[in-house]
């Protein structure tokens, strides 16, 4: 169920046209959407604008709308800052990497588990896989961040990665549950007559059926862990090992002190291409993941 | 039945023991440490001797954490009406499935899904008093003669957040209470349409009414996020000015990380673990009874 394909039908009959009234009434909403988008859409496009000025016209006082001349000096500037673009972009992408690893071979299997298996105590395991949303993540980074340095996983992509883990499990493991549950007896009965282990049931059976779930887990592993701020910042605190979120922060720091405005609007560009190509393409899997995980 | 013969049912605790023992490793450890380290004057640079309760004594008499905790709780309460009636209005606007509506929706949606730190900062650059491109607007829109210096005063800081926050994440309501009232059945809208019930009739006695738990449920995960608020603070107003716009988060990650006052930190941490946990019961409560029904 997404929210851009539901049936029309209830959609229709809540605001129904009557008479000339409800035409007015429609050139108003018309008109409404108009100005939302320009609103919602204005600060991005702003920005974008902003990272193809010339370095010092994106830093002018008072500034222009317009950049005056096509230039991507910020955005080189960004690729040879610091340890280079390539390093940051490649520390998120290998984390985020990690994370969905992570998320799918720890979800996938114990959705599985307390989908399809009615053993007792499943309802407190359950629970206790759900617990992590109870507790926010914020309050445990001081002891991983403790646990984590002895055994050098501190400025490691795998320790971060893990704490991204934590940050979706829940959710992914609510999700594959749910989808487990939807597919129908009798595909598993058929396959259970033919004497396929739980195993391969799982393999061959269950999880083919269950790709439009495991699409979800791995957009929000994705998109949560290129954002996520917090840890990165705790736990990635040697420069070669800052993510992208670290990166713009450094940017805006800059080497001279002064903001190099430019650059900032580069880096922020480079940091929400990613997300939004990833939404656009797979929008449909990010609404209903939305709607069936409210939980986180 | 056929099932409990052919296939053990504790084979099912083998699927679930990897999440489950990543959860104990990664979780519930971490959080009995965490527990352990509060009794104790632990620092980065070591200690670690039990003081017993003294970390939770010193939280009581601290003011600043109090003022931390007062700051994000006008924070939340501010913000979470904001966010719900805007998303909700926007909701009833786009609620049709016509292209001019969902593309609206998807626009309204984008910010959700980049980063704090991104919309942060780009929100600090359109908000800066000589290159950001609001004053800019607003002094050629004649609305204020000069710009605004908005990181200079804690008020208008706080302000500052909440304008970009709300542009943020206003379409996460949006989106979930556009399912909510799509999911009407049309039916009952037909009935009140044929009974005479105006727009506004309808808002307020159908749809309002029949997805009020969807509006308790999203205010509830709203709310909670707000209460852990950190980066936009961390990035736009650094705490300032003097310390007047820290949050419960910045105020703990201030003590472990800034101040290395480990065992001081692990309190604050278990307080604001509680706190959240009252709200995340009631989240959970209300999931349940709506999977129910």
């Amino acid at each position: 169920m997404t929210a851009a394909a539901l049936t029309s039908e209830s959609a229709r009959t809540i605001s129904a046209p009557r008479g000339g009234r409800a035409a007015r009434g429609a050139y108003l909403a018309t008109a409404a959407c108009v100005a939302v988008i320009a609103i919602m859409a204005a600060p991005m496009a702003l920005s974008f604008l902003a990272s193809i000025k010339t370095a010092a016209d994106a830093s002018a006082v008072p500034p222009h709308y317009l950049p005056k001349a096509l230039s991507f000096e910020n955005y080189s500037k960004v690729v040879n800052f610091q340890a280079g673009l390539a390093t940051y972009v490649g520390n998120s992408a290998l984390v985020a990497l990690m994370a969905i690893a992570g998320c799918i071979v720890l979800a996938a299997p114990a959705g599985y588990g307390l989908a399809r298996f009615t053993m007792r105590g499943r309802e407190v395991a359950f629970l206790g896989l759900l617990a992590p949303i109870m507790i926010p993540y914020q309050a445990l980074l001081t002891p991983l961040y403790l646990d984590f340095a002895k055994v050098g996983l501190v400025n490691s992509h795998l320790g971060l990665a893990i704490v991204h883990t934590i940050l979706q499990l829940p959710f992914s493991v609510f999700l594959m549950r749910n989808s487990f549950e939807s597919i129908p007896r009798e595909i598993e009965e058929a396959a259970m007559i033919d004497g396929c282990s739980a195993w391969r049931r799982f393999t061959r059976i269950f999880l083919p059926l269950a790709v439009p779930a495991i699409v979800t887990v791995a957009l929000f592993a994705f998109i949560n862990s290129w954002n996520e701020f917090l840890a990165a910042l705790i736990f990635m605190n040697r420069e070669t090992s800052f993510t992208v979120p670290i990166l713009l922060v450094s940017v805006r720091i800059g080497n001279h002190g002064a903001v190099d405005w430019g650059a900032l609007q580069a880096s922020v560009i480079i940091s929400i291409i990613p997300c939004l190509a990833v939404y656009l393409a797979l929008q449909r899997y990010y609404v209903s993941g939305l709607l069936s995980g409210a939980v986180k | 039945m056929r099932r409990t013969r052919t296939l053990p049912q504790w084979h099912g605790w083998l699927f679930i023991a990897p999440a489950l023992l990543f959860v104990t490793v990664f979780v519930l450890i971490p959080l009995g440490q965490l527990a352990a380290m509060s009794l104790t004057d632990r620092s980065l640079l070591g200690g670690g001797k039990l003081i017993g309760f003294t970390n939770y004594w010193r939280i009581w008499n601290d003011a600043s954490f109090w003022r931390a905790l007062e700051f994000t709780a006008k924070y939340t309460l501010v913000l979470t009406p904001i966010l719900m009636g805007l998303g909700f209005a926007v909701a009833l606007l786009t609620v049709k499935n016509t292209l001019l509506k969902r593309l609206t929706r998807t626009i309204v949606f984008l910010p959700v899904v980049i980063g704090l730190s991104s919309s942060s900062l780009l929100w600090f650059w359109l908000l800066d008093e000589q290159v950001g491109l609001l004053n800019k607007l607003l002094v050629d829109l004649s609305l204020i003669r000069e710009p605004i210096v908005w990181f200079a005063s804690a008020d208008l800081a706080f302000w500052a957040v909440v304008i970009s926050i709300t542009w943020k994440v206003v379409g996460f309501g949006m989106v979930l209470f556009v399912a909510g009232i799509q999911s009407i059945n049309p039916d009952i809208l037909e009935a009140a349409l044929m009974d005479g019930a105006s727009y506004w009739g309808r808002v307020r006695f159908i749809i309002l009414p029949l997805t009020r738990r969807v509006l308790l449920l999203t205010t509830l995960v709203s709310a909670i996020s707000s209460m852990l608020a950190f980066d936009q603070f961390y990035i736009m107003t650094s705490g300032g000015p003097r310390g007047q716009t820290f949050t419960a988060v910045y105020w703990i990650y201030q003590n472990s990380f800034i101040s290395f006052k480990l065992g001081y930190g692990a309190a604050l941490s278990i307080v604001l673990t509680l706190i959240i946990l009252a709200f995340s019961t009631m989240q959970i409560a209300l999931t349940a009874r709506s999977a129910e029904t």
